[in-house]
């Protein structure tokens, strides 16, 4: 609990930056900043378990087991897509989203 | 807790054992002998899959986290059918292509992860375990559709999936932290008791059906689907639109039948949505396919599309008869997929024209084929059509008479383009048609096993008043 701000406040805040994720995630023409877009999405659910066991229910610290697992699991996922990406890289040489499109509809 | 209570987690543990046999034998298996990591991991996991069929009691482990019954146990044997199918199918696979650089171990070894993780899914009783088993059963996929390293479309395939699925369970989690924020609890059956249509329940719901929606591929999530299969080593494909699928599915029906329950009237639209823009998006689009892998990929959207009209009716004969038609579909589209394997490894030819004249030089196949395709289209005397009997009817019985006549209609558009693949195999004559070759014995196996699902599920009825028996479970 942080004094003088609301709960209202950081879900505004984890809101924005989830959708700021999506809008990343859809828009961006590079492959990593793809991924970070996702990383962004993945760090405002998990600021989200947080603040929401934080806030409303600080009995039981299930909210924020969670996000430990979130961390772990983004880390691993992360881990993965960038190998595919330096794979990808080998035989094309570029992390380009418009050098990646061979297969369409 | 006492130790026997680990018995309950049968399935996993076994699995997680043969997983770590196939560990220690990629150390001690000699270079030379690599090719009898196929023969070990095929007749262990045929052991996990015959002991699979041993009776388990029902129960819960971990505080609630883990739970099993007599239901979720069928359907982790129909899985277990399923991946064996495939096993055989893609054994030829891994010894000419993927032996050679001496990757092949690994192929086992993330396929039964990913399997490891849609047991830990299906049987989750909390929305940490459902995460972990969601993201264990994506992460090795996504390692495996990359697995052919040499080929570009393969790289490029495993990039589209591993983004769209860190992006669709990023999506579910902002759901899950939504229906935290509601209910003060992750465990389902808390989450019962406190439900309510609020805004941020609902907001949470959507969310988190967006994240299971990607696995299944229904309509606004499903662009992954025709380029993930194109690219992929068939295997993956295959296990992607089959066993993947299957088992989000069943997730999702229990989900939404135990835990979203009284949000039903608010689903039943949402899906009601989905169902009619998956048929219709998925048999267009399937319209228009020359290449056998995402023609085959279309078509599975648009089955998912008529799977969802089961999950609209809410109880038990809906559970019963979305059972039974991804029971029957899991048949079929093995049996298809495997055709397409087994002339792909032979002379790498993967598109519609090249099946042109087939029956003259491989009756045999091109019969398999046709009875895959009519399982899939809903032709009567084969198993599909009883499949998607039982689901209109089911759906009509609820009052969704709108919905069944577009699904019939969707039935129609369908049978259209699968008669294509046939015509193309028994009517249309060609001078480079696909030349006679023989099948090595586990595609035999594993395209035998999957025709007899086709023929004998159909007209063995006692397979459907078993589901339908056991889905009392879900209430």
């Amino acid at each position: 609990m942080i004094e003088g701000i609301s709960i209202y406040d950081i879900l505004t805040l984890t809101t924005i930056l989830f959708f700021i994720g999506v809008y990343g995630f859809l828009t961006r023409k590079n492959l990593i900043s793809i991924l970070i877009s996702v990383e962004m999405i993945l760090n405002a659910s998990v600021v989200n378990f947080v603040v929401i066991n934080k806030y409303l229910y600080p009995d039981i610290l299930q909210g924020t087991l969670f996000s430990i697992f979130i961390i772990a699991v983004a880390a691993a996922e992360t881990a993965l897509a960038v190998a595919i990406i330096i794979n990808l890289y080998r035989q094309i040489s570029s992390v380009e989203v418009k050098d990646t499109e061979v297969m369409k509809f | 807790m006492d130790l026997s209570n680990i018995l309950l987690m049968r399935f996993e543990v076994i699995l997680l054992v043969v997983i770590l046999l196939l560990i220690v034998g990629e150390i001690f298996i000699s270079q030379a002998k690599k090719d009898a990591v196929i023969h070990l991991s095929i007749f262990l996991f045929g052991l996990h899959t015959a002991i699979g069929f041993l009776n388990l009691e029902e129960g819960r482990l971990f505080g609630g986290m883990f739970h099993t019954n007599a239901m979720i146990e069928l359907f982790k044997n129909i899985l277990n059918i399923g991946v064996l199918i495939l096993l055989l199918q893609s054994g030829d696979w891994v010894k000419e292509k993927i032996m050679k650089n001496s990757r092949g171990t690994e192929f086992f070894i993330l396929l039964f992860s990913s399997l490891l993780g849609m047991y830990f899914m299906i049987s989750s009783g909390d929305f940490l375990m459902f995460y972990l088993g969601l993201e264990l059963s994506t992460l090795p996929v996504a390692a495996l559709a990359a697995y052919e390293t040499t080929k570009r479309i393969s790289s490029e395939s495993g990039i589209k999936l591993i983004l769209s699925a860190a992006m669709a369970s990023g999506t579910a989690l902002m759901g899950i932290s939504f229906l935290y924020a509601t209910s003060g609890s992750i465990y389902f059956n808390d989450i019962i008791l406190t439900v309510g249509a609020n805004n941020l329940t609902l907001l949470g719901f959507v969310l988190f059906i967006a994240g299971l929606a990607f696995k299944i591929s229904l309509v606004p999530f499903h662009f992954w689907t025709a380029d993930v299969y194109e690219g992929a080593p068939i295997a993956i494909a295959s296990y992607l639109s089959v066993i993947s699928k299957g088992a989000a599915v069943f997730i999702l029906m229990i989900l939404l039948f135990t835990v979203f329950k009284p949000l039903m009237e608010i689903w039943d639209k949402l899906l009601y949505g989905i169902a009619v823009a998956t048929m219709f998006l998925g048999n267009l689009f399937a319209l228009r396919q020359q290449n056998m892998k995402r023609f085959l990929a279309y078509s599975s959207i648009a089955q998912a599309g008529f799977i969802l009209l089961g999950l609209m009716i809410g109880n038990q004969l809906g559970a019963a008869t979305v059972m039974y038609f991804v029971l029957i579909y899991i048949f079929s589209n093995l049996a298809a997929f495997g055709v397409v394997q087994a002339i792909s490894l032979q002379t790498g030819k993967e598109l519609m024209g090249d099946y042109e004249g087939l029956y003259r030089t491989n009756p045999n196949l091109s019969l398999i084929m046709m009875l895959a395709l009519f399982s899939l289209a809903g032709i009567p005397p084969v198993a599909g059509f009883f499949g998607k009997f039982f689901l209109f009817t089911a759906a009509a019985s609820e009052g969704y008479y709108f919905l069944v006549f577009l699904a019939v209609f969707n039935v129609t558009i369908s049978l259209y383009y699968y008669l294509l693949v046939v015509r193309a195999m028994f009517l249309r004559k060609s001078n480079n048609a696909i030349p006679y070759f023989e099948n090595k014995i586990y595609m035999r196996l594993g395209l035998l096993i999957a025709v007899i699902g086709i023929l004998v599920l159909g007209i063995y009825s006692p397979v459907y008043e078993y589901i339908y028996e056991l889905s009392a479970n879900l209430q």
